[in-house]
């Protein structure tokens, strides 16, 4: 057996991931299509902290204590690391299923919902599981094909479905989900933390500067770059301290902003939260000290192309296989599901059919998305079903 | 003829169908997956085996997210490091995920090759479900009273 070496690149799991996220540094950064108002959050935070670094912080050092400056980087540094730790983390996308397993769902969709008369509407695909006493839906993702966990939700603009969904957050150029979300609370705080520093500092330095200025009979003209930055302080303070009071509220409660919006534990006739530890510290806790859960996608796993195997026309994560993966799935496998003896008789003709039902229904009903509290993101479309 | 080793089911055998195992949500959103015995497994492999390996994961996730001094230490100490530990240290869920890596592959060898079966590790399939394939018994169909160790289930 010769060894035919073919010079070419190695493909990664990343460059055929569906959705709509863009990939940096061969995989391991990850972030939403449009980047600009990421570009924005980064420029005002740094522009505004070198202007503070590069004009107040000397005379205050001087003038007042040498800690002054240090505590600000310290801070300042905090905040990059949490805002790009958001926003090119993984915020806990769930894989698309692959052909075999939505095959396998959609047969048991069949089973349960029985015989669907000819132009009658089938029933809405949902599943209801029991947490904590309580009956949750479980929702059918038609882009993922998958009924989605609880607290899951699908990003339209990601088009992913990401587990226990906050929102999309354009000024960090990413969803926020599971894995995610503390980076993302502890950076609306430290940054709330360190608008109100710089913020406080500057009226220090305004008032210190015209104190001497009056006991030296020195005329002097505050400098521009203070005034813009009190200005660009002014206007954050009121957004990231009101978003970080927000989530910290959603925090002692256990719910997401998505759920929030939806009203889905509000309300007398609606089901209480089950997630919830009904205390606030084991809340809190929970979301800030839980354990940090590692990402499902394999970005950087490679890929290994099976030559004999045709390409499928379904999900191209199909073809995905880890390198240690034993099971090298042979041209039969990529067929429907084959009925075993168990398959109940009104499944067994629709297993053919099943693949193009699942591509024709995305067009019948739309999968729901989210908004975004911060404003900047598209029109909602809010689901029917509901 | 009755598979011996995960070599030969990986190079000869023909997959007939694959069976998934969901998540059971009734805790909450923990990684946890339902116990109940699929039809499809009844003449492959014995029912307690099976629920012997879906408890054993379950034990291993359970551990994995539990929120307990060691996890508030790894919290607290990443945190004031701005996460940058991360970088260079291997998280305690990634660790257990490791050791469960193993115990399915040691399942796989000992008992489910054996039986024509094949476990996946969820984390393959983005923690949704254990799927398990289900190769072509070419040869006898008491495939199970040949070639297994029944003495290994309790191996850990």
């Amino acid at each position: 057996m010769s060894a035919v070496m073919i010079t070419r690149k190695v493909t990664r799991k990343w460059e055929k991931l569906p959705g709509k996220n863009t990939f940096c540094c061969d995989g391991r950064v990850m972030m939403a299509r449009q980047k600009g108002v990421f570009y924005l959050t980064l420029f005002l935070i740094v522009g505004t902290c070198s202007l503070f670094f590069a004009f107040e912080c000397p005379y205050l050092a001087v003038h007042l204590s040498p800690a002054i400056p240090v505590f600000a980087v310290l801070l300042f540094v905090f905040v990059v690391a949490m805002l790009l730790r958001t926003s090119f983390s993984d915020p806990g996308v769930l894989p698309r299923a692959l052909p075999e397993e939505a095959n396998f769902i959609e047969m048991e969709i069949e089973a349960a919902n029985g015989n669907v008369m000819a132009g009658q509407r089938p029933p809405p695909r949902i599943k209801n599981v029991q947490i904590n006493n309580q009956i949750v839906k479980l929702k059918y993702c038609y882009t993922c094909k998958i009924f989605r966990p609880p607290r899951a939700s699908h990003c339209s603009i990601c088009d992913n479905c990401v587990d226990r969904f906050d929102h999309h957050c354009p000024w960090v150029g990413n969803c926020v989900g599971k894995r995610n979300y503390r980076y993302f609370y502890l950076f609306t705080l430290s940054l709330s933390l360190l608008t109100i520093y710089i913020f406080a500092f500057n009226i220090v330095h305004v008032v210190l500067r015209e104190y001497r200025n009056i006991f030296e009979h020195v005329v002097s003209l505050t400098p521009h770059c203070t005034v813009l930055e009190v200005l660009v302080c002014f206007f954050t303070l009121w957004s990231v301290v009101g978003l970080t009071g927000f989530h910290t509220y959603l925090i002692s409660l256990n719910q997401t902003t998505n759920e929030d919006i939806k009203g889905s534990w509000s309300g007398k006739n609606r089901v209480q939260n089950p997630y919830s530890h009904k205390n606030f510290i084991k809340n809190c806790c929970e979301v800030l000290c839980g354990p940090t859960y590692p990402s499902v996608l394999d970005r950087r796993g490679v890929m290994l192309e099976d030559s004999t195997r045709p390409t499928p026309s379904d999900a191209s994560a199909a073809s995905t296989y880890k390198s240690t993966n034993p099971v090298s799935q042979t041209t039969k496998s990529s067929a429907p599901l084959i009925p075993n003896e168990h398959t109940p008789e009104e499944a067994k003709p629709s297993i053919g059919a099943g693949t193009q039902k699942s591509t024709s229904s995305p067009k019948e009903e739309k999968p729901p998305s989210p908004t975004s509290p911060n404003a900047v993101a598209p029109a909602v479309i809010k689901e029917s079903a509901h | 003829m009755p598979f011996h080793n995960l070599q030969e089911l990986r190079h000869s055998a023909s997959l007939a169908t694959k069976v998934f195992i969901q998540r059971d949500y009734s805790d909450g959103t923990i990684c946890k997956f339902l116990t109940k015995f699929p039809a499809e497994l009844d003449s492959r492999i014995e029912r307690s085996l099976f629920e012997e390996t879906v408890k054993t994961l379950n034990c291993y996730y359970a551990e994995a997210e539990k929120i307990g001094s060691q996890s508030y230490l790894e919290g607290c100490l990443a945190c004031a490091t701005a996460y940058i530990i991360f970088l260079c240290m291997e998280t305690r869920y990634e660790k257990i995920l490791k050791k469960i890596s193993m115990y399915i592959q040691e399942q796989n060898e000992k008992i489910y090759a054996p039986r024509g079966l094949l476990l996946t590790d969820p984390i393959e399939r983005g923690m949704r479900v254990i799927e398990i394939s289900i190769f072509e018994d070419s040869g006898s169909t008491s495939s199970s009273s040949t070639g297994s160790s029944p003495s290994s289930a309790t191996a850990q």
